[in-house]
C-alpha cells in the first residue's frame, strides 16, 4: 500500500485514513460503512453505522439496537472533505457497492457482489474507478452459472417428482439472502411452502420490501403428516439435525455455488446439490473488473492468489489484501462460506 | 451417452444403494445390448486403453477454455478431478451429439493410433459437442479410474433383476477374459459360447475382519485355522491343456509368474486353485515390498526372476476333475487339495498348513507368532462352509494381529481428492535422525490419507493453511508441530525410500494432541520394529 491510498488495509478493517472512517470493519470502530448484512461485513460493536436504507432493517434485526444512518443509491455524502455513495451490489438485498472520492481520485469496495440480477437486490451495475477492491470468492474458470431461471426449474422439477413419490423436499440455503431468493421462484402451484424459524424470522423482516410467497413457520406442533409432499427450507445447519426427523421421508437439496464441484457436493451429503451463487462466477468478476475501467485491483477474499495472478498477467496491477471476511484467503472451504455462498 | 451419462449423474448423486441399484437396472432394461455390454465392461474395470495422455488433454482443454495452463493446473489442483476439472471450464453445456455409449467407444480404441492432431481435433470437437455432465463422463472414460461407489455386486444385482439370472451365476459370468468388442451381451450373460469358459476363473470368496470375541464363533473344533499371507490373492486354472493365473483384481497375470506357469505340465486337467502368490527367498516367504519390486514390471528380466522367486501356496480347491466343488464342504474340499499337491510335487506348488485348535486361546496365542512366521495375522474357516461368492459374513474370518505403531510428525500435506476436494488431507509424514552434522532432524518416512474423522480433517486442514512454509503446486510443507500416531501392518528395509524403510498400509491411529514434536520418535525406533 502507498502512502497516498485513499483505502488502506489495517488490522480492523478497510479504513480511509482522510476521512476516518471504516468500510465492513472487523473489530469495533467509531464510524463504519456496512455493504451488506451477512455476518461476516457487519459486526456487532460499532459506534455509529451507515448503510443503505434497505440494508437497515437487516442490520436491526441481527445487531439489536444499534446507532445507523441510511442513505440511498448514489446520493453522495461528505466526510472530512471525501465524497462516499454506495452503489448497488446485487449479493442480496440491501447489499452495496462502495465507492469513494478525493481529489479525483477513485476507489471502489465491492463487497460481496454478482452480475446476474436476481430480481431481489438491486442489481449490480459496474462503477468506473481508479482502483477496485474486489472479492473472488468463485476466482476460478472452474466456475460458470447457468442462468438462474434453469436452475430454478431444476429446483421446481425436483420438488414436483419428490411430492408424486410421497416426500417431503427440504432445500437449504443461507437465511439472508438465499432464502428469499428461493422462496421467490419456487412455485406455490406445487404445494405448500415450510420454513425453519431463522427463515421465518429473517423473511418476516424483509416482507415489506420484497413480494414472497405466503410460508408456513415450523413448530412444535407442526406434524409431519401436514407437511408431507411440501417444500421445507432451512439453514445449512439444520441438515442432520433432530429437528429434521419429522419430514421423513424426505429428500434434501443444498443451494450454493460450492455446488459446482463433486466433491463439495459429497461432502455436503444431501442428496441433491442445485448450484446457485449470490457472488460472481469467473467470467462475472472478469467482466466487472473491465467494465470498471480500474488500473489497479486488490483482491480480498476467494482464490485471492490465482486470481490476482492472473489479472496481472492480462495487464492489471493486481494484489492482494488479507481481510477478515474468511478463514484463508487463498482457498475458501470453511462452513461459513459454504453457507454465505 | 447421453443416457450413460445421465445414469453416471443419478449413480453419483445419491448414497443409497436400492437408488443406485433401480437407476442401473432401469437403464439396463432401456438400453442398446452394445451399449449394455460396454457398460458392464466399464463398470468392471475393462476399459479401452488410455488412448490421449493426460498432459496431452490437459493442453487441449486449457486451449479450448482460452486460459493460461498453469490457470487450468491450479484450478485441476482445487478440483481435485481431471475430468471434472475439464468438463468445468470448457464453455459449452448444449448437447449436439447423438453418439451412444458403444460408438464412442470404438472410436477411442481407434484414437489410440491416430495423429496428436488427430487426437487433439477429434478430443476438442466431442467436448465442444456434450453438455456439462456427459463431457465429464466422456473425459473419464479417456483418463479411466471410474470411481464412483458402484461396486460390482451392485451391477451384478441389477443385471440380476433384468435378466432372472442368479446374482451368483451373474458374477461368474463376468469374470474372466471377455472383450465388450468381441463378446456380445447374451453370450456373456446366458453363456452360448463354452469356449469362453476355458480361462474363466471363480468369483472370490472374500472374508471379514473379525467383529467380535473369538469363543462366540462356537465350538473351536468346527474351525479350521491358517495363517494369513500377505502376497498377491490368486486363481490357477489348468483346463484343456492351457494354464491361466487370475488375481483377485480380475487381472490375467499368467505371463508375469512364469515359475507357476510352469505347472502346466503337473496339475492335473480341470483344476481350479484358491491361494497366494508369494515371494519365497532362500526357504523363507518374503516381504510384500519385495512382491512389490516385481508387480509393476513389463519385462520380467532373468535377475528379477532370480532375486524375487515367487511359489503358489494353495489354500482351496474350487475345481476339480472338471466340476465345480464350491459347494462341497472346505474339510471335503481339503480332501481333495492336499494329496493333490502331494502328487503334483513341485517346490512352486506349496499347501498353505491348516492347524486345528482346542481352545480358542491357542488360536489367539498362534496368531502372536504370525510375524515370526511372515504371515499377517490368523484366517478362520468353518469346516463344513461352501466356497461362497464374494464378501460374505459368518464362515470365514480374517483376524489379522494388531498393528504396529510409531509417533510421527506432520511435514508436507496435500489436498485430498473426492469427497475431501479443496481440505488437505493427504498428509507426509518424518522421524527423527541425525543429519551429517549430528543434529536431529525429520525424515520423511510414510504418506497417510485416512484415519481421523471429517471434522479432526477440517482441525488439521486449517493449522496446516496458517503454518504454511512453501508451496509446491499443490503440495505445501508446514511447520512441524502436529504428531500423530500412525499404524501399519509390515515394515521392510527398502533402498527405494529416501528413510531406508518401507511400510505397508501405513494410516493415522489417531491425533496424539498430548505429544510435542520432540515426543515423536526416530527413525532408529522404527528400524527396530523390522523382524530379523
Amino acid at each position: 500500500m502507498k502512502q497516498s491510498d485513499l483505502l488502506i488495509f489495517n488490522s480492523k478493517g478497510i479504513y480511509c485514513p482522510k476521512a476516518q472512517v471504516y468500510l465492513d470493519p472487523w473489530k469495533p470502530v467509531k464510524q463504519a460503512i456496512i455493504t451488506h448484512g451477512h455476518s461476516d461485513h457487519a459486526r456487532y460493536g460499532h459506534k455509529n453505522y451507515l448503510t443503505h436504507h434497505s440494508n437497515i432493517p437487516i442490520l436491526k434485526h441481527r445487531l439489536g439496537d444499534i446507532n445507523v444512518q441510511g442513505v440511498e443509491w448514489g446520493e453522495p455524502f461528505q466526510i472530512n472533505g471525501v465524497t462516499f455513495s454506495l452503489h448497488p451490489a446485487g449479493h442480496i438485498i440491501g447489499s452495496a457497492q462502495v465507492r469513494v472520492e478525493y481529489k479525483g481520485q477513485v476507489w471502489v469496495f465491492t463487497g460481496d457482489y454478482k452480475d446476474e440480477d436476481d430480481g431481489i437486490s438491486a442489481p449490480y451495475s459496474p462503477i468506473k474507478c481508479h482502483t477496485m477492491i474486489t472479492e473472488c470468492t468463485f476466482g476460478l474458470p472452474a466456475f460458470k452459472w447457468k442462468p438462474q431461471n434453469q436452475v430454478f426449474d431444476e429446483i421446481n422439477n425436483w420438488w414436483q417428482s419428490n411430492k408424486e413419490e410421497g416426500k417431503t423436499s427440504v432445500l437449504f440455503g443461507y437465511s439472508l439472502g438465499k432464502a428469499q431468493r428461493i422462496l421467490k421462484y419456487l412455485d406455490p402451484s406445487i404445494g405448500e411452502i415450510y420454513t425453519h424459524g431463522a427463515i421465518e424470522k429473517m423473511t418476516e423482516v424483509l416482507r415489506p420490501q420484497l413480494q414472497l410467497p405466503k410460508t408456513n413457520l415450523i413448530t412444535k406442533e407442526t406434524k409431519g403428516k401436514e407437511i408431507q409432499g411440501s417444500m421445507v427450507v432451512a439453514p445449512p445447519s439444520a441438515h442432520g439435525s433432530p429437528w429434521m426427523r419429522k419430514f421423513v421421508p424426505y429428500e434434501t437439496g443444498t443451494c450454493s455455488g460450492w455446488m459446482a464441484f463433486r466433491g463439495a457436493r459429497a461432502r455436503r451429503g444431501t442428496d441433491k446439490g442445485f448450484v446457485i451463487s449470490d457472488h460472481c462466477d469467473w467470467q462475472g468478476l472478469l467482466k466487472s473488473i473491465k467494465a470498471s475501467e480500474a488500473e489497479r485491483v486488490i483482491c480480498t477474499h476467494g482464490y485471492t492468489d490465482i486470481f490476482s495472478k492472473y489479472l496481472r498477467e492480462i495487464g492489471y496491477d493486481a494484489s492482494v489484501e488479507n481481510t477478515d471476511y474468511e478463514g484463508e484467503k487463498d482457498e475458501v472451504n470453511s462452513s461459513e462460506a459454504t453457507e454465505t455462498a | 451417452m447421453r443416457k450413460f451419462a445421465k445414469l453416471i449423474e443419478e449413480l453419483d448423486a445419491t448414497t443409497k444403494t436400492n437408488r443406485k441399484v433401480g437407476a442401473l437396472a432401469d437403464y439396463f432394461r432401456n438400453a442398446s445390448d452394445e451399449d449394455k455390454i460396454w457398460t458392464i465392461a466399464i463398470l468392471s474395470h475393462r476399459r479401452p486403453p488410455r488412448p490421449v495422455n493426460t498432459t496431452l488433454l490437459r493442453q487441449y482443454a486449457a486451449e479450448l477454455a482460452e486460459i493460461p495452463l498453469w490457470l487450468f493446473e491450479d484450478s485441476y489442483h482445487i478440483v481435485g478431478d481431471l475430468a471434472e476439472s475439464i468438463a468445468l471450464v470448457i464453455p459449452n453445456d448444449v448437447m449436439i451429439s447423438d453418439k451412444s455409449l458403444a460408438g464412442i467407444l470404438e472410436e477411442l480404441i481407434i484414437l489410440k493410433a491416430k495423429s496428436e492432431a488427430e487426437k487433439k481435433s477429434y478430443v476438442q470437437q466431442r467436448w465442444m459437442q456434450l453438455d456439462y455432465y456427459s463431457r465429464f463422463v466422456f473425459t473419464k472414460l479417456l483418463t479411466g479410474g471410474f470411481r464412483i461407489g458402484i461396486s460390482q455386486k451392485l451391477m451384478t444385482k441389477a443385471l440380476s433383476q433384468v435378466t432372472d439370472v442368479p446374482e451368483d451365476e451373474l458374477a461368474y459370468r463376468l469374470m474372466g477374459d471377455w472383450s465388450p468388442s468381441t463378446t456380445s451381451f447374451d453370450e456373456l450373460i446366458f453363456g452360448r459360447n463354452e469356449q469362453a469358459y476355458v480361462s474363466k476363473p471363480y468369483p472370490f470368496y472374500l472374508a471379514y475382519a473379525l467383529e467380535n470375541e473369538l469363543h462366540e464363533l462356537g465350538d473351536v473344533t468346527e474351525w479350521a485355522v491358517e495363517h494369513k499371507w500377505d502376497g498377491i490373492r490368486g486363481q490357477v486354472i489348468f483346463r484343456k491343456g492351457e494354464l491361466f493365473i487370475w488375481t483377485r483384481g480380475d487381472e490375467l497375470v499368467t505371463d508375469k509368474y512364469p515359475e507357476i506357469a510352469d505347472l502346466v505340465n503337473s496339475l492335473p486337467d480341470g483344476t481350479v486353485l484358491d491361494g497366494e502368490i508369494l515371494p519365497f527367498m532362500e526357504g523363507q516367504i518374503g516381504t510384500f515390498n519385495d512382491l512389490q519390486t516385481r508387480i509393476g514390471r513389463k519385462n520380467l528380466s532373468k535377475s528379477i526372476l532370480k532375486k524375487v522367486p515367487v511359489i503358489f501356496r494353495a489354500y482351496d480347491l474350487l475345481e476339480y476333475e472338471g466340476k465345480d466343488v464350491r459347494n462341497l464342504k472346505y474339510v471335503q474340499r481339503r480332501e481333495l487339495l492336499e494329496p493333490m499337491v502331494l502328487e503334483v510335487n513341485h517346490p512352486v506348488l506349496q499347501l498353505s498348513h491348516q492347524m486345528t485348535f482346542n481352545s480358542w486361546e491357542d488360536v489367539a496365542s498362534e496368531r502372536e507368532l504370525a510375524r515370526e512366521k511372515r504371515s499377517e495375522g490368523l484366517m478362520m474357516k468353518r469346516n463344513d462352509s461352501p466356497y461362497r461368492v464374494g464378501r460374505k459374513k459368518g464362515d470365514w474370518w480374517k483376524w489379522k494381529t494388531d498393528p504396529l505403531t510409531i509417533d510421527a510428525v506432520l511435514t508436507y500435506a496435500m489436498r485430498g481428492h473426492g469427497r475431501r476436494t479443496n481440505l488437505f488431507t493427504d498428509y507426509t509424514f518424518g522421524l527423527w535422525a541425525p543429519n551429517e552434522e549430528g543434529d536431529l532432524e525429520l525424515v520423511t518416512f510414510a504418506k497417510a490419507y485416512s484415519g481421523l474423522t471429517d471434522k479432526e480433517f477440517s482441525q488439521v486442514d486449517a493449522i496446516i493453511k496458517k503454518t504454511t512454509l512453501e508451496r509446491f503446486g499443490p503440495v505445501r510443507s508446514v511447520e512441524p508441530t502436529l504428531v500423530f500416531e500412525l499404524a501399519f501392518e509390515g515394515i521392510a528395509f527398502s533402498n527405494r525410500h529416501k528413510s531406508g524403510v518401507a511400510v505397508r498400509f501405513p494410516r493415522i491411529l489417531r491425533w496424539r494432541k498430548d505429544k510435542t514434536i520432540e515426543d515423536a520418535n526416530t527413525l532408529d525406533d522404527l528400524k527396530a520394529l523390522i523382524p530379523k
